[in-house]
């Protein structure tokens, strides 16, 4: 943390930067937040740790268009995202300079992160220097990330649904999720837009719930770089992830390996075609198996 | 509250025999929004489009749907009606409920309930249709033809004709195709070359016509009337426009072990070479992969004996980009291999040839100049088999072959064994065939002089094996007739092999979005009454690039392809589709996921201040160019936030849409 935060105020002071996103204590000790920091004496405040979970690249979005450069602390997994809002021209490389923060997993108050024990690696996808204080080890996945798919495709249709019925009726729409979310980076996201005719719909029935979800996966699907976040935030610990992981595995199958975030092809399996892509019918063939 | 006129049609029995049309249009009465609702026997009629014209004007309607056939049918005379109404054209929406309902139901009750929701369905789209106005766009008087065989051949002078200029993209050295590798046609027994060569010299000699040869279209972009198109026009390292066709350089070469393709590969040629004595551009191309010179950088003997000074070991390809109105697919066939279908014995037996094989051996220009000898010691043979339907008509689930007829194997193989009867009498000629399938003016009286005045021997029946035995080939086929098994020991075996797409058409068709059967061959627009129009404007059909035919059927399909085009030249501008789609800019992200997704490239962004309730800042934004739109909707159902939308097809309309089916 020492030398991040050492460079940080270096930066600050000699103008290369305007300001700085990274994380601050909050009112416990395992509680850090995303926090702003405009100068060396707020500077003070900033922390790098064990609880820097929070993926700070959608704060981003904020600053692109404002003066000057500023800096964000990315974890590996963050650059990611980083990498997905510049291929989506969200946000302008050179409006950025990106510490890369060495990461060996994160935690909050009940121990090692969900996300993490999925961990994609320790590659920085985007950055202007590295700076690797915690010597991260290279550390491997703790587990499979499609199990939890894996287990959900052996259930029936029917299993299925009432699995997804009885997570979903839990979420009370307080919305962070998708504010967390670095794909969900829309200027006026539809359920936000009473012109869309998508919000006043869901209310309308029990469904409702269900159809956030859907619509918000199919959104992000292709997109997003399973950073996890979504599940993290969740106040009612609805495994969002397994979402975004099946269309994420799906895509794998039927178009080749694909990882949101990554390299120089701004096309995502979704929003490219070619010859060699499934018919449509794929998707029938799929449910009758 | 808008006031809405439904209008039910019988279609005679087409619909009312399912659909109780006067239940129906009694139901479409209550919908809110309908002030007016009847039913006729056929809306299209004069009298049923003036039933709804005076509606228009007696109920002071602002939109109208009409329940009848498929939009595809009558939704331009409906729209023309409603015009000279005083409505505005798209405020008509059709509800098909023939081809979507009465058609595929046969009970009463179960196809008017449906009716009913699609007739409501319809009226809840209108209810958000917006009066729209059509633009027009310019029409660049230049056609382009994919393929210089006889069909490409044909358009282009067809269209020269009319005074337009065409351009032939050809990929081989030579114009000619298929065609020019015949040695004689049927029904006539012309020689092949004596009428191809006149109209491959008419097509290198008119001003209009542009020959592009030794090239390939790269990419294509635009729409009908406005296309832009990049050829690739491949090095031939020869400058045609010195070379004067002398072939001298062809006898000088020393590299000859090059395949010979205007033979089938039965002969060498050299590394230099003029694919035929006739082609056009007579100009010799070198092949790279045999010229010593630019492989190993030593030998140049062309370039010495070369007095036109045309050779140019350093040139490169040249990418020629131009504008289109029209362009025509004429991209034709190659026989299959039919190596795959081991009982053939193709693969192992020299002697076992295909029909194309076999024309190139009794022509005079062929490896044998002309003389039948069989290519494995060039001795006559005096017992042939052909065997019919090789890899046509197969099962498609063994996969073995085609499914399709190939059409033309039937004749050909006729022609072939009457022209080795009359040349070589003392030749045995037996034919195996499933079906023999002449239809076609002077055809099948062609088809009986072989088998009665030529006594060509044949029988009905598959070959199961061809196996070599010493310098014989015993061929083991089945008489149904006869019901016996037979077996004939053949000196010579003829493949006639089913014919499939040029493989470039499944490229040319996704760079064109031109539909394309499961088989590549490219579809029409309709089987009966637009067969040769692609469903892509601007785009259309010729030769055997649409389905298998003889040249007959290919020149008359190349001249009303033509036909088609000219009709489209003509034209100074054309109507164009107001249905396009265009972005609010309130919501744009600028995220670039539109622009990937649509196929013709119309959508660009811009860096741009916008201002709304609250908002003022510079974003980059997606916009839509309305001529190039062709109003697909796959950027509208990419856009996350719902900033793309599609005029006529709004958001909002598709919603109400499947509302009105599920509530
Ligand atoms: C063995 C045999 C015998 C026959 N005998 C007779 C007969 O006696 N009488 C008769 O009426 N018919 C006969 N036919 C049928 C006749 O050959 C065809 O009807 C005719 O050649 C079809 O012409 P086409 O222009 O459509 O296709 P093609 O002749 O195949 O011409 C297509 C041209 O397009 C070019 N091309 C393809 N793809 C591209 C591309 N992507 N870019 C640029 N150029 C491209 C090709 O190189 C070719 O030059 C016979 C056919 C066979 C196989
Ligand atoms: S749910 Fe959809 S519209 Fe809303 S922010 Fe996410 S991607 Fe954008
Ligand atoms: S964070 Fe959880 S509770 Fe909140 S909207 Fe998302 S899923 Fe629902
Ligand atoms: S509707 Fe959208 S995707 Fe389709 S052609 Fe128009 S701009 Fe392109
Ligand atoms: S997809 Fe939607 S938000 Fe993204 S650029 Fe296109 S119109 Fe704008």
């Amino acid at each position: 943390m020492a030398r991040i935060k050492q460079r940080a105020i270096e930066l600050l002071s000699d103008g290369t930067v305007m300001r700085v996103i990274g994380w601050e204590k909050g009112e416990g000790n395992c509680d850090w937040s995303p926090a702003l920091f405009e100068n060396a004496a707020e500077m003070e405040n900033f922390v790098y740790g064990d609880y820097a979970g929070a993926n700070l690249s959608k704060y981003c979005l904020k600053f692109n268009r404002q003066e000057g450069k500023t800096l964000v602390v990315l974890k590996p997994c963050d650059t990611l995202s980083f990498r997905q809002l510049l291929h989506e021209h969200r946000i302008d490389r050179e409006k950025f300079y990106v510490i890369g923060a060495g990461c060996k997993g994160m935690k909050d108050e009940k121990g090692g992160l969900l996300k993490c024990s999925a961990c994609k690696g320790k590659e920085f996808e985007v950055y202007d220097e590295i700076i690797d204080d915690e010597e991260a080890q290279k550390t491997t996945a703790l587990m499979d990330r499609m199990a939890g798919v894996i287990e959900l495709e052996k259930m029936t249709a029917q299993e299925r649904f009432d699995f997804w019925r009885g997570e979903l009726s839990r979420c009370i729409r307080c919305n962070a999720c998708r504010n967390v979310c670095p794909a969900c980076s829309c200027i006026k996201c539809v359920f936000d837009n009473p012109a869309s005719g998508v919000q006043s719909k869901a209310p309308v029935t029990d469904f409702e719930e269900n159809m956030f979800h859907i619509i918000r996966a199919y959104h992000v699907a292709g997109r997003c770089t399973d950073c996890g976040e979504c599940s993290r935030v969740c106040p009612q610990n609805i495994p969002l992830h397994l979402l975004n992981r099946k269309f994420i595995k799906d895509m794998n199958e039927l178009y080749g390996d694909y990882q949101a975030g990554v390299g120089e092809n701004e096309r995502t399996p979704l929003t490219s075609y070619t010859k060699e892509d499934a018919e449509p019918g794929i998707v029938y063939e799929r449910g009758n198996a | 509250m808008q006031k809405i006129g439904v209008f039910v049609c019988w279609c005679g029995s087409n619909i009312a025999g399912t659909v109780d049309v006067e239940a129906v249009s009694e139901a479409m009465k209550s919908v809110p929004g309908v002030v007016y609702s009847a039913n006729y026997q056929y809306m299209c009629s004069a009298a049923g489009q003036k039933l709804i014209a005076d509606a228009i004007h007696e109920h002071h309607l602002d939109g109208i749907v009409v329940a009848s056939c498929s939009p595809r049918m009558h939704e331009n005379t409906f729209r023309k009606t409603a015009e000279a109404a005083g409505l505005n054209p798209y405020m008509v929406e059709i509800a098909n409920i023939r081809e979507q309902c009465s058609w595929i139901h046969k009970d009463k009750e179960e196809g008017t309930a449906k009716a009913i929701v699609l007739a409501r369905t319809a009226v809840a789209k209108l209810l958000h249709n917006k009066p729209l106005q059509a633009g027009t766009s310019a029409v660049t008087k230049r056609a382009l033809v994919i393929g210089g065989g006889i069909a490409g051949i044909q358009t282009a002078l067809d269209v020269a004709d009319a005074g337009y200029e065409v351009d032939i993209v050809e990929q081989r050295p030579t114009i000619g195709g298929r065609m020019a590798q015949l040695d004689k046609t049927f029904p006539t027994l012309d020689c092949s070359a004596c009428i191809l060569t006149p109209k491959m010299v008419e097509a290198s000699q008119n001003e209009k016509i542009n020959i592009i040869s030794y090239a390939k279209v790269e990419k294509v972009d635009g729409f009908v009337g406005n296309f832009k198109a990049t050829i690739r026009k491949k090095a031939r390292f020869v400058d045609e426009t010195k070379c004067t066709g002398c072939s001298l350089c062809m006898s000088k070469c020393p590299s000859k072990k090059g395949k010979d393709e205007f033979n089938m590969e039965m002969n060498n040629r050299p590394a230099i070479y003029i694919p035929f004595a006739q082609a056009i551009p007579n100009v010799a191309v070198i092949d790279p992969e045999q010229c010593l010179k630019l492989k190993t950088g030593k030998c140049g003997l062309c370039e010495k004996v070369c007095t036109a000074g045309a050779i140019n070991y350093k040139q490169q390809d040249e990418l020629i980009e131009r504008e289109y109105g029209a362009i025509v697919v004429a991209t034709g066939f190659k026989p299959i291999d039919p190596s795959p279908l081991n009982e053939y014995g193709y693969a192992d037996n020299a002697d076992v040839i295909t029909s194309l094989e076999l024309e190139r051996l009794m022509n005079a220009a062929g490896p044998t100049k002309g003389t039948l000898l069989r290519p494995s010691d060039l001795q006559h043979p005096h017992e042939i088999v052909f065997i019919q339907c090789v890899g046509s008509r197969c099962d498609e689930n063994t996969k073995r072959g085609k499914p399709y007829c190939s059409k033309i194997c039937c004749m050909y193989t006729a022609k072939h064994a009457m022209l080795i009867r009359d040349k070589y009498p003392d030749t045995k000629v037996h034919v195996f065939y499933i079906d023999v399938r002449t239809p076609g003016k002077n055809f099948d009286e062609f088809y009986r002089r072989a088998v009665e005045q030529y006594g060509v021997d044949y029988i009905k029946g598959m070959v199961g094996k061809v196996a070599k035995e010493g310098d014989k080939l015993m061929v083991r086929g089945s008489d149904l007739i006869n019901n016996q098994q037979v077996e004939i020991a053949a000196d010579l075996v003829v493949l006639a092999t089913a014919i499939e797409p040029d493989p470039t058409a499944r490229s040319i068709g996704t760079m064109l979005t031109a539909s394309m059967d499961t088989n590549d061959f490219f579809t029409e627009a309709h089987a009966k009454l637009r067969p040769v129009e692609s469903p892509t404007a601007g785009i259309f059909l010729s030769g055997v690039a649409q389905g298998p035919k003889d040249v007959p059927e290919t020149v008359a399909q190349a001249s009303a392809a033509a036909a088609k085009v000219i009709g489209l030249l003509a034209k100074d501008h054309l109507v164009t589709n107001p249905c396009v789609a265009y972005s609010n800019e309130l919501l744009c992200n600028g995220c670039s996921q539109c622009e990937k997704v649509c196929p013709y490239g119309a959508i660009t962004y811009i860096e741009k201040e916008v201002r709304g309730p609250g908002v003022r800042e510079v974003r980059r934004i997606a916009q839509v160019n309305p001529a190039v739109c062709q109003g697909c909707g796959a950027c509208t159902v990419t856009c996350p936030s719902g900033a793309m939308d599609l005029k006529g097809f709004a958001n909002k309309q598709i919603m109400a849409e499947v509302d009105a089916i599920c509530l």
